[in-house]
């Protein structure tokens, strides 16, 4: 087995990022995911990459777009109020079916908000972010070993279905340091006869666009990417389920807050309480099945999250209104303790509501 | 031993994050299971800082520390914020040069020791975080006492490798010293 | 049969939307010629604005990415840094690049970076039906400005030639018009030369071509061009701002 290292989260990130083969990142300062840009550059000008720290974040997410444009790997990080500006970029990047890695490591908002770790870009990472009809692949890693593999497997998706993804993270996450297993370093290789390299005068040109004027052909273009969406929702949902056989009460919580939960479910299960939990790994496409075949033997859900509470949104639509589905949350930069967590369940457990 | 959470907290510059993440390497060492997470934000600058460190035999849940088991107080302001929220039976390092006060609970078990005057008479006037590092090592068997110098490595940076003998003294004081 | 005048092979065969009168075609054509000489057609890569000429990705042979409003420095560096043996363009506008992308183009000339940029100052936001541009003359009637532009509101106009020349980076900017030959030749050669200077990697090339757009200034075509000569070419005068290789 590989050599276990000892590595924060945002490293974590950086360092599989290069061991995908990608050689180029454009970031701009911003807490807490700086290491994730320091260690970028420190180490891509070595290997012959590309390190720039853009004049912005828009500057950064266009970086991004015009190197996805060419075909080669591509990221840049950032953190809540540097993801907003991000949008447009992200949104164009979407319509023009170019793969590419955006790295949240959320902290509390809205506005400048804080700088503490938080779940509260949720809504803008599951349901587009930017304008109009589109989605991202959203991996959320609950471990310093999940920032390094879901990286990797991020960059593997967003090729294989020429999309953008995002690693939904946290201010938490991102600066723990934990024991990880690197992933080996691997570029899986993709054929993109799509990408601008220049027609060598062998070709016809290569235009990247998200430009469609006349409606039927911008409709039908949406249409054939929510083909892909709706292939993606069936094949690449990745979830965890914790203790879930003889759950009474589901737990639903991802990233930092799954940590928390399954303390909660370890201490619940210690009092006699049946409690589960179901992680999902990726919140784009959410797990739905699995919650509304969970729907069918726990008496309800909590769902646990740093935010006002938002992914309630996603479990109620999945679990189809037949279990109450209740809600823990802290927000402002708190991380909800599993004493939150277990006293909630233990307080549904004694009928209190 | 399941899991064993210890907080150290201390101001900026006192190597509260060091000390956290030599114990951090000296568990991977062994290969325990192990987090490390700092506090992070302003107060960074001068303030105070603090780290949480899990070593468990088992997969860790959170790395967020509530109620620490082992508690390293550095000064009074963080002895202050987290006296009471050690768990009932568990330990408190008092850094007593920095704080004259007593711990207020008695269902602690509680270590007074002069790290920094220590340190100081080492000629080493930063590394009291390793003496009280050394201490915790004697008193609670979070971490074995042996091959310190392989997790030192790890953290005391190729640069600064003259400064590894003063740190393994250091650690290696606060383990032998009485109190 | 001999033939004295031909498209260049740079651009398309597709017809071009542009308003009758406007010099967009005028420049087109500069920017393909100057490909078609350099012979690097297989090698370009164009970023089109957003703008009037938004579609230039279906005039352009060679290969061509569309970028947000502004954002085509940023996008064209991400390019050239992925492929720095590619020709990498830009064509932008006055709102497109004075205005809401104004960081993008003084971060792009700083950095020096080796791309070219083909800016059309025409005075105005044409596409989106003649609103006030950063570059719109004082007094200037626009939709926003319908009682002409009131530099104690709307600020004054933007000289970006002489804005940008004030970096230390960039290694040429120039200014040109197409309202008349003697200018159009002009402007000929100082579009190649914005292309040959990246090809000899010698850094950021700007040329800014003071245009015309007689839809939206609600004149003739011809009384265009004379605006253009009788009041834009003193506000935006022509000539080289920097040119690195001539300072050595």
């Amino acid at each position: 087995m590989a050599e276990k290292v000892l590595m924060k989260g945002n490293e974590a990130i950086a360092e599989a990022a290069l061991r995908a083969g990608c050689r180029h990142y454009f970031g701009y300062p911003i807490t807490p995911q700086t290491e994730l840009t320091a260690y970028m550059a420190k180490r891509l000008p070595k290997m012959g990459g590309v390190f720039l720290q853009a004049e912005s974040e828009i500057a950064a997410i266009n970086m991004v777009y015009g190197v996805a444009s060419t075909g080669k790997r591509v990221m840049t990080s950032s953190s809540s109020p540097g993801i907003s500006l991000k949008q447009e970029g992200i949104s164009y990047i979407a319509g023009a079916d170019l793969p590419a890695l955006i790295i949240n490591v959320q902290r509390g908002g809205p506005g400048l908000g804080g700088i503490q770790p938080s779940q509260s870009d949720y809504f803008q990472a599951t349901k587009g972010g930017g304008h109009g009809d589109y989605h991202l692949i959203v991996l959320t890693p609950s471990s310093v070993q999940e920032m390094a593999d879901l990286t990797a497997l991020a960059f593997d998706l967003g090729d294989k279905y020429r999309m953008p993804a995002m690693i939904l993270a946290d201010g938490t996450l991102g600066q723990t340091m934990e024991p990880v297993v690197l992933p080996e370093e691997h570029v899986n290789v993709v054929e993109k006869p799509w990408a601008v390299t220049g027609t060598k005068m062998a070709r016809e040109h290569n235009v990247v666009n998200s430009l469609y004027l006349v409606p039927e052909i911008l409709e039908k273009t949406n249409n054939d990417r929510f083909e892909r969406y709706k292939y993606i929702e069936e094949h690449e949902v990745r979830y965890e389920s914790y203790m879930m056989d003889d759950a009474d009460y589901c737990i639903v919580a991802f990233g930092i807050a799954a940590r928390v939960s399954r303390n909660a479910v370890t201490a619940l299960r210690k009092k006699g309480i049946r409690a589960g939990m179901i992680r999902p790994i990726t919140v784009w496409p959410f797990p739905k099945k699995v919650i509304r075949e969970a729907a069918d033997h726990v008496k309800a859900f909590v769902s646990v999250e740093l935010s006002m509470g938002q992914m309630i949104e996603d479990v109620k639509l999945a679990e189809e209104c037949i279990r109450p589905v209740y809600l823990c949350q802290r927000s402002g930069g708190i991380i909800p303790s599993p004493q939150e967590v277990t006293e909630l369940v233990e307080k549904l457990e004694g009928g209190a509501e | 031993m399941a899991v064993t959470q210890i907080l150290i907290a201390g101001f900026g510059g006192q190597g509260v994050l060091f000390a956290g993440k030599f114990l951090a390497y000296k568990a991977l060492m062994e290969e325990k299971q192990l987090s490390w997470l700092p506090s992070y934000g302003p107060e960074m600058r001068g303030g105070t800082a603090n780290c949480s460190v899990t070593i468990s035999d088992e997969p860790i849940g959170s790395p967020i520390i509530t109620n620490p088991d082992i508690l390293i107080a550095m000064n009074l302001p963080s002895l202050e914020k987290f006296e009471n929220t050690v768990v009932p039976g568990g330990v408190i390092f008092v850094e007593s040069t920095l704080i004259e006060r007593k711990v207020k609970r008695d269902d602690v078990t509680v270590y007074y020791l002069p790290a920094t005057k220590i340190a100081q008479e080492l000629g080493a006037p930063g590394l009291a975080n390793m003496v009280m590092t050394g201490k915790l090592i004697r008193e609670c068997p979070v971490v074995s006492h042996d091959h310190l110098e392989d997790a030192l490595r790890k953290v005391v940076s190729s640069r600064h490798a003259d400064l590894l003998d003063i740190n393994l003294k250091a650690i290696e004081t606060g383990y032998s010293v009485n109190g | 049969m001999t033939v004295v005048f031909e498209k260049p092979h740079a651009l398309t065969d597709a017809e071009l939307h542009y308003c009758p009168g406007c010099t967009h075609g005028i420049i087109h054509r500069l920017v393909a010629e100057a490909i078609d000489t350099l012979g690097v057609e297989g090698d370009t890569i164009g970023v089109a604005p957003v703008g009037c000429a938004v579609m230039a990705y279906n005039y352009f042979r060679c290969d061509m990415v569309e970028a947000a409003h502004g954002r085509a420095p940023a996008v064209a560096t991400g390019i050239k840094r992925s492929l720095p043996d590619s020709v990498v363009f830009a064509y932008q506008g006055d709102g497109d690049l004075a205005s809401i992308g104004m960081a993008e183009i003084v971060h792009a000339a700083t950095r020096n970076e080796n791309i070219t940029i083909i800016f059309v100052n025409n005075a105005i936001y044409g596409m989106t039906g003649g609103q006030m541009a950063p570059t719109s003359l004082p007094g200037q009637v626009t939709q926003t400005s319908p009682y002409g532009r009131d530099v104690l509101t709307a600020g004054y106009p933007i000289r970006v030639s002489e804005l940008l020349s004030s970096l230390d980076g960039p290694e040429f900017i120039a200014r040109v018009a197409v309202n008349n030959v003697r200018n159009v030749r002009e402007a000929k050669k100082t579009i190649e030369k914005a292309f040959r200077n990246q090809i000899e990697k010698k850094g950021f090339s700007l040329v800014e071509v003071v245009s015309s757009c007689p839809t939206n200034w609600g004149m003739t075509p011809q009384k265009a061009l004379e605006f253009v000569e009788n009041s834009m070419i003193p506000y935006y005068p022509l000539g080289v701002y920097k040119d690195r290789s001539r300072e050595d």
